[in-house]
């Protein structure tokens, strides 16, 4: 700790997820993220834990599945149309009450698409792909050192609330090389124990790790525990950062790669004068609504930069709740936008 | 006159050698200078000993070769 | 003189993304004659899979489907079922057929549709840079076995084709190399029982090829042949695995 490391993305969220105590991992590969799947492979089998090239990335969530109710420390990750797949066991992740770690390093869709980075998989994210009525915790890391911080923090949360948690990255941000220092993990015990974990039922009532629940009031009671802490993790664990956002007129909206070029654009257009803002969420779900509502009170106009056909712009719509107008650029397909777009954008709304 | 000739598309052609090494009268060789994507290419260094075999095209994944046999 | 060799019609002209000695050209180029000899271009159609092969609709000049990986013979048995006097081939490599795609294979053979497979096995992920295969070999070094494959950490490399003649809708299974004319010729004479076998409506035929992949397994394209049946050929062994036309 305290040293700092020129690592490429991929390799720093592996790495990070090692330090954070990851007791397994299972992967397909899948580009863009082949460099989190190799690594793993060498490192996870040093430090004497699982590692699994699975036949799938169905294959892959399953065996999740399994870690995560043997009560350990797991992950997975892949790139969009892997993570289509994972889908159906994320969803059971997320029924049975089940800590894990899923990694998207996004690239561009829809179908096979390209390799290239994207952002076309928010709604699958925060919408849930997968069936029912569950929600992710869903980290939107925007550099090399946020790619290892979240991805500690998604261990964390997943095993504090017993849910799932995404770490959303995409294909630059998998790929690039920056300076990352690796913090300590926070301390596991004020987490609640893992009681309910299939660890044989030797000396205590059996368990079951189940998403089933036919007959009678079950299911409803079940979805009303998942209701409560969902709420909690709503009012708790939404974040974001502002830049400039006191007195922006503009006020931009990104995460991820694409907020790397809004953040580029508020510093030009600040020294030419303009009043711009960025907010940008950190976690897209639980979104950041509050701070939504209340630059709404201030600024004008809001617009909202993704890397895809337009997502995101809905929470932040949501968030605005009419009180100014949200405008959108974006393209799908493998795209970057550059600090001239944005700054190109902006002028014309200023 | 040799019985065979190959034609080598030498910009189809990556170098690979299968056909050098399937040749059975090592008429072919790597060229001195490069095609326009920087693979020395496949070229007859020893025309006059071709019989026409085949061989060469039976390996190459590019279908660079056409042969030619006398009747 | 007259032209004993040339491009066979159903190809095209397009040159292939495949690395400088990769056997995906040859495999190709075999496929594409058999069809041309059967006269069948203009009622076959092909799947291409995930993988270095994922362009192949790029290089046969007829109808092809891209699909899911590992997916291609239940896209297959879409396309026949529907069509059945047409003629539908998939073409998969090792991480599409043996390791995503292992159920769908598995179930067309037992279900013995008239389809054919072309099955690449070059024990490696090509496409994605190098990772291990289902069917890499123990001691084979790979990006996702780094010190070399580990039968207990990783598992058993696979034997595709021994595993399918137990499937109850298999007509025949042949496993050929292309690393030398003479296997070539062999090979190719598997392939056109493979088609033949579908045209006359004998059930599920495929053809395993082993291949070679010189950039992933760091070697010449000569000396990945030399490495090929030196490592592969032993543990994979060629020849014809199953052929219900022999059991008759």
């Amino acid at each position: 700790m305290g040293e700092k490391y020129l690592m490429k993305g991929n390799e720093a969220l592996g790495e990070a997820a090692i330090i954070a105590g990851c007791d397994a991992y299972f992967g397909y590969p899948i580009t863009p993220q082949n460099e989190l799947t190799a690594y793993m492979s060498k490192r996870m089998l040093e430090e004497g834990r699982v590692f699994v090239q699975s036949e799938s990335e169905v294959a892959a969530i399953n065996m999740v599945f399994g870690a995560a109710g043997a009560g350990k420390r797991t992950m997975t990750s892949s790139s969009s149309p892997g993570v289509s797949l994972k889908q159906e066991g994320i969803s059971y992740l997320a029924g049975a009450q089940l800590p894990a770690v899923i990694v998207n390093v996004m690239r561009g869709g829809p179908g096979l698409g390209n390799i290239s980075p994207a952002q076309g998989d928010y709604y699958q994210a925060t919408r849930g792909g997968g069936n029912g009525d569950y929600r992710l915790i869903v980290f939107a890391p925007n550099s090399v050192q946020e790619m290892a911080d979240d991805v500690m923090d998604a261990f964390y949360l997943a095993d504090k609330y017993r849910m799932p948690a995404m770490v959303m990255a995409d294909g630059m941000l998998g790929q690039m090389m920056e300076p990352v220092e690796f913090k300590e993990p926070k301390s596991r015990k004020d987490l609640p124990a893992k009681d309910w974990a299939l660890t044989g039922a030797k000396g205590r009532p059996r368990n079951i790790v189940r998403s089933l629940m036919l007959g009678g009031t079950g299911l409803y009671e079940h979805n009303e525990v998942l209701r409560k802490i969902y709420a909690q993790v709503e009012a708790a664990e939404a974040r974001h950062e502002e830049l400039e956002t006191a007195d922006a007129e503009v006020t931009l909206v990104a995460y991820g790669s694409a907020s790397r070029a809004c953040i580029g654009a508020v510093r030009h257009l600040r020294a030419a004068g303009k009043k711009v803002g960025l907010i940008r969420p950190r976690v897209i779900w639980p979104y950041p609504y509050k701070a939504l509502e209340k630059q709404a009170e201030k600024s004008k106009k809001f617009l909202v930069v993704e890397m895809n056909l337009g997502q995101m712009v809905d929470d932040v719509r949501i968030g605005v709740a009419g009180k100014a107008p949200v405008e959108f650029y974006g393209y799908a397909g493998g795209w970057i936008p550059t600090v001239k777009e944005v700054v190109d954008r902006v002028n014309q709304m200023l | 006159m040799p019985k065979g000739k190959v034609v080598i598309n030498k910009e189809k052609c990556k170098g690979c050698e299968l056909c050098i090494a399937a040749c059975p009268k090592k008429v072919l060789g790597l060229s001195e200078d490069f095609n326009t994507k920087g693979y020395r290419y496949s070229t007859p260094l020893h025309p006059e000993e071709c019989i026409g075999c085949g061989f060469c095209a039976m390996m190459c994944p590019d279908v660079a070769i056409e042969v030619y046999r006398e009747e | 003189m007259k032209n004993v060799y040339k491009k066979p019609e159903s190809m095209t002209s397009a040159t292939t993304i495949y690395c400088p000695g990769c056997h995906h050209g040859i495999a190709h180029r075999l496929i594409a004659e058999v069809i041309d000899e059967l006269g069948i271009a203009d009622r076959t159609i092909g799947i291409a899979p995930v993988g270095c092969a994922a362009l192949a609709y790029d290089y046969f000049d007829i109808d092809f489907s891209e699909t899911p990986h590992g997916r291609a013979p239940a896209v297959a048995t879409g396309l026949k079922l529907t069509q059945p006097d047409r003629v539908v081939f998939t073409y998969q490599g090792d991480g599409d057929l043996a390791s995503i795609g292992a159920a769908e294979i598995l179930h067309l053979a037992n279900r013995g549709f008239n389809i054919t497979t072309i099955f690449i096995n070059n024990a490696i992920y090509g496409m994605t840079g190098g990772q291990m295969a289902p069917t890499t070999l123990e001691g084979q070094k790979t990006t996702t076995t780094p010190f070399g494959r580990d039968l207990k950490v990783h598992g058993h490399p696979m034997k595709v084709s021994e595993i399918l003649t137990n499937a109850a809708g298999v007509a025949y299974i042949a496993r050929g190399a292309v690393y030398d004319p003479k296997h070539v010729m062999e090979t190719k004479k598997m392939i056109k029982k493979a088609f033949q076998n579908q045209i006359d409506g004998k059930g599920f035929s495929m053809v395993e090829i082993l291949s070679t992949c010189p950039t992933n397994w760091g070697l010449s394209p000569l000396d990945a042949v030399e490495w090929l049946k030196k490592n592969m050929e032993p543990f994979y062994p060629l020849g014809v695995k199953k052929d219900i036309d022999q059991e008759q």
